[in-house]
């Protein structure tokens, strides 16, 4: 279970390597404000392709991240989500304020 | 009721077990066949009941969470039970999005989440006794 930054195209690119559920969660959100704070973006993507795991845990975690970023004239959205991921984001209306891309790079191009 | 197969499982209430907790239920299930996205409900479902015990039960304190499992045909129960601080209201507890931890970043989508993944879920909840999940999910239907 990790987590990575990486900075592309003025936004922060958090990779996440594992399952997101409460105990991942607890763990690295305020990791990743402080990235975003200290490196000044105000554009958060999720990486997800090392991610097969995520329970409504995930869902607070990036409507989190959504209102960091919006208060300060940002975005966040998400990229390469399994079918599961996918599903999580259908069930729970998520997709209806977070955009799904297939790849980072279109992610950061949208911005 | 005649159980085909049975097992409990008693933890402390702590996030690591979140996993441990999700990964047991899903190799019982395995007995049943489940297809791959099967399989992945069922941990959904389960990591959520339990994580609800360990942050609104015993919030984030001592206690310990109890999981029972059967199997019958092609049936699978689970029952997740706690004896934390009970759910005031239940109906109100499973609507969507009600939280009772919005400042933890909670989605109050969890209720939710069972109830799309499983076939049945039951709640039942006394204050101050604790709250028990019960879940059902045919296999391969
Ligand atoms: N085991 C439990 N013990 C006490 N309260 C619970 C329990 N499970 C759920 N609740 C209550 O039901 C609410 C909704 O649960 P849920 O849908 O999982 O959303 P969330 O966990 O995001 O708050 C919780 O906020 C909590 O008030
Ligand atoms: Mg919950």
């Amino acid at each position: 279970m990790s987590v990575g930054f990486k900075t592309l195209n003025n936004c922060l690119i958090v990779e996440i390597d594992g399952e997101i559920d409460h105990h991942f969660v607890d763990n690295v959100k305020k990791s990743i404000d402080s990235q975003a704070v200290q490196k000044g973006y105000s554009n958060i993507i999720f990486d997800f392709k090392n991610v097969d795991f995520m329970d409504s845990a995930g869902i607070g975690m990036i409507i989190g991240r959504y209102k960091f970023t919006k208060k300060n004239g940002g975005i966040t959205s998400v990229a390469c989500l399994s079918d599961n991921l996918k599903r999580i984001m259908m069930v729970s209306g998520l997709y209806r304020i977070i955009k799904i891309y297939n790849t980072v790079e279109e992610a950061t191009k949208a911005v | 009721m005649f159980y085909d197969n049975e097992m409990t499982l008693s933890f402390r209430a702590i996030s690591s077990n979140e996993a441990f907790a999700r990964v047991s239920v899903a190799a019982f299930a395995l007995q049943l066949d489940p297809a791959v996205s099967e399989i992945t409900e069922i941990k959904t479902a389960v990591s959520e009941a339990v994580t609800n015990s360990i942050i609104h039960a015993y919030d984030n304190g001592d206690g310990i969470v109890h999981i029972w499992c059967g199997c019958a045909g092609n049936k699978l129960y689970i029952e997740i039970s706690d004896n934390g601080k009970g759910i005031e209201n239940i109906e109100t507890a499973m609507e969507p999005l009600f939280t009772t931890k919005p400042e933890q970043e909670r989605s109050g989508l969890g209720f939710t989440i069972m109830q799309s993944f499983m076939n049945n879920i039951e709640v039942s909840s006394e204050l101050g006794r604790g709250t028990k999940v019960t879940m059902e999910k045919s296999i391969g239907e």
